[in-house]
């Protein structure tokens, strides 16, 4: 239980880290990036797979 | 400028996890209604047998049919590997239609449950699939080999067979079929295969029945595994059956792999048990487009190619194997056991009817046999 804790604490913050490089960015390129690579995070975060 | 565009691909990107998200929903939370048949005596769940079980994801409904004369218990598992449909379609063939004359019938149309609620992570199967009735069809989930992450992770580096200490595949710790006879404080699925024992203890199981399905390429397919103590009664159904029907083995279970249903259940209850595979080219690693056409048609170009090249342990052409002929050799099989096993025990007999057989299963198809759930008196209908 404490290991799944952690998992979603990691999770969570990878999910902060690119939410912020997205409000950062300049390039459409790479917001286009930062977003298809937030979407399996986000599901994970909501338990769906 | 720089916001409008970034709210535009922020709305996008919502639009594929809203995809996304509605396909991993239906894999995980799709209710699937089971019509309880004419002998179906009472519903308990898997939790009644071992505490910790109950209220998790394996929880599974367990369907008693029962005659009006006394006789002997069979225990028949669907969905060990959920991703191999026959089984599960099976037991709901067996809920739904069975009518038992003698002895009772235990059935489990969704074993490892966990399994069902989830897909092979970049398998592209499809969520659900769907068997067409007279009154519009019924949708199953897909599922998997292993139990879902979601109710048991992590996985070890290396799988410790409980208590054989057998070295296994590190994912297998979640497969139910390696996980027999399982263990108390072990993980989720290491406890549904110790509520299962129990479940064989309690109830006085007689025999086990594990239905699967198998890839061409796999040597164990078309057959019936069989502990040593039922080879006799796996001999007989597999003569009569090859003669009369459609051509079947048998094989004696190793001693040396641990962990399997067809091993373990003889090993640590006094049940015979047996496992059926039936040919699933969904399953092959040759195949190509892995969509619920070829899981229920079981038609495939590339695995007929295979087959012209002889790397296939069983026969396959243009028309495949569907799901009737699938489902339809389990039907048969499981019949032709109950027959085997009636004969040799009078006092302990088994005698069921209701259940088409393989030719009636072709002509008819799977979807004759599946209620309509929307039709039924809504106390017989249960969901997995």
């Amino acid at each position: 239980m404490i290991i799944t804790w952690l998992y979603y604490l990691i999770v969570a913050y990878v999910v902060v880290l690119m939410v912020w490089n997205l409000i950062r960015s300049r390039k459409w390129q790479e917001e286009v990036l930062y977003v298809v690579v937030l979407l399996p995070f986000v599901l994970r975060l909501l338990r769906l797979k | 400028m720089n916001a409008l565009r970034k709210s535009v691909i922020v709305a996008l990107g919502l639009v594929l996890a809203a995809f996304a998200g509605a396909s991993f929903h239906a894999s995980r939370f799709l209710k699937e209604p089971v019509v309880a048949g004419p002998s179906v005596a009472r519903v308990a769940t898997l939790g009644e047998y071992f505490a910790p079980i109950k209220g998790t994801a394996n929880d599974a409904n367990v369907f008693f049919l029962e005659g009006a004369k006394p006789g002997g218990t069979v225990l028949v598992l669907g969905g060990t590997h959920p991703e191999e449909p026959a089984g599960r379609l099976t037991t709901w063939i067996l809920a739904e239609n069975a009518v038992l004359d003698q002895g009772r019938i235990i059935v489990l149309n969704s074993t490892n449950r966990s399994a069902s609620t989830v897909t092979r992570p970049s398998g592209a199967y499809p969520a659900t699939y769907t068997i067409k009735t007279d009154w519009g069809g019924q949708t199953f989930r897909m599922g998997d080999r292993w139990s879902n992450p979601l109710d048991q992770w992590p996985d070890p580096e290396v799988y410790i067979h409980y208590p054989s200490k057998q070295n296994l595949a590190y994912m297998d710790i979640r497969n139910l079929n390696r996980d027999w006879p399982g263990r108390p404080g072990g993980t989720l699925t290491e406890q549904t295969c110790y509520a299962l024992i129990q479940l064989i203890n309690k109830e006085a199981v007689d025999i086990v029945i594990d239905l699967h399905e198998a890839e061409l390429q796999y040597p164990v397919i078309s057959t019936i595994v069989v502990h040593p103590k039922g080879l006799d009664i796996a001999a007989m159904a597999s003569m009569t059956l090859s003669d009369e029907e459609f051509k079947i083995g048998m094989e004696k279970s190793p001693a040396e792999l641990r962990g399997l249903s067809h091993r373990e259940i003889g090993d640590f209850t006094k049940a015979v048990p047996l496992l059926f595979e039936s040919p699933e080219p969904f399953l092959d690693a040759t195949r190509g487009r892995t969509d619920a056409r070829l899981l229920l048609e079981g038609k495939d170009d590339f695995v007929v190619r295979a087959g012209k090249r002889g790397l296939l342990f069983e026969k396959i052409d243009e028309k495949g194997w569907p799901i009737d002929v699938r489902v339809g050799r389990h039907c048969s099989t499981l019949i032709e056991v109950l027959s085997v096993w009636s004969g040799d025990h009078a006092d302990k007999a088994v005698v069921m009817s209701g259940v088409p057989k393989y030719a009636e299963m072709i002509q008819k198809g799977v979807g004759a046999f599946l209620h309509d759930p929307a039709k039924a008196d809504p106390k017989k209908v249960f969901f997995e």
